[in-house]
């Protein structure tokens, strides 16, 4: 049995089946986010020894500072994919996905400052991982500003797709930039925060996994919401999209 | 103080809480009417386009 792969890269065929996806992130989203959520407020224990009830926000801070990487790094490698196989859809996937991406990385921060307020006392501190979160935060920032600054939309798209990747250096930064060298001249507020390994209670990291989870799920409808706009932008000279306005009346 | 106040209240974090998730509900919810704006004001403009073109050729 021979599987046509290249069938849904083309936009006309896209475009139906992320329709028809997008209810289903949807509700899937929507159901791990509450699930998740009551899990996490109601099944804990209320107050934790090192951890007081402000351990509520882990359940965004997580899920969104996930995503925020997360994105990124699939938003670089459709834009690798646009620029090495040439093909329209891709460029517009990695359009799509930049505003969700900065979204999850302002909430990321904003949940960031509160949390630090509550737990560091500060709302904010050049600690290395929030200065290299809010780095992505302009690259997200600078990838959507570079894409709707040249008109042509193939110039923009490679035009962009190279900043995506120039700017990815910036992921595993993130990533390992609480493994501070030195404690004393990096000054790491983040602890370590790998799940498991570390001292977090059990039913806390269960609704928290779930959430980021629910994250994930929202960043997919959101994404292919999005892309469905873009491919009619862009596609409206086409027959495909003619008969559909025609269909729609 | 019943369940439901103590529950918002949350020891005193409430509005570190809630500021949280306050701007997670925004943007979130912000982010699909915007896309659902985006898609209706773009289904109407290219269908008058369509219509337009139609028009011209019946001429």
């Amino acid at each position: 049995m021979s599987i046509n792969w290249f069938k849904y890269s083309s936009p006309a065929t896209f475009y139906p089946l992320a329709g028809k996806m997008v209810p289903f992130f949807g509700w899937l989203a929507a159901i791990l986010m509450a699930g998740g959520l009551y899990w996490g407020f109601f099944e804990t224990p209320d107050r934790l020894s090192d951890q007081k009830e402000y351990y509520r926000i882990i359940y965004i801070h997580v899920g969104a500072a996930w995503m925020s990487m997360w994105l990124y790094i699939v938003m670089a490698a459709w834009a690798l994919a646009g620029l090495v196989f040439q093909t329209r859809l891709s460029f517009m996937i990695a359009k799509a996905i930049a505003p969700t991406g900065a979204i999850a990385t302002f909430l990321a921060l904003w949940t960031g400052a509160f949390w630090g307020k509550t737990s560091w006392g500060t709302w904010w501190d050049w600690d290395p991982r929030m200065t290299s979160e809010l780095i992505l935060l302009f690259l997200y920032m600078g990838y959507m500003a570079l894409q709707s600054a040249i008109d042509d939309p193939r110039r923009a798209d490679r035009a962009a797709a190279l900043l995506a990747l120039v700017g990815l250096v910036c992921v595993p930064i993130i990533f390992w930039s609480i493994n501070c060298p030195d404690p004393n001249e990096c000054a790491a507020l983040h602890q370590t925060s790998n799940p498991g390994g570390g001292n977090m209670e059990p039913n806390i990291l269960i609704a928290m996994l779930v959430t980021a989870f629910a994250f994930w799920m929202y960043s997919f409808a959101a994404i292919l919401m999005r892309v469905r706009n873009i491919i009619l932008e862009r596609e409206r000279h086409t027959t495909w999209v003619n008969e559909l306005l025609e269909e729609k009346g | 103080m019943s369940a439901i106040s103590d529950f918002f209240h949350a020891g005193g974090y409430g509005f570190y809480i809630w500021a949280s998730y306050g701007a997670a509900i925004l943007l979130m919810a912000g982010e699909i009417a915007i896309i659902k704006q985006q898609y209706r004001t773009i289904l109407k403009r290219l269908s008058r386009m369509a219509r337009m073109n139609a028009s011209e050729e019946d001429e």
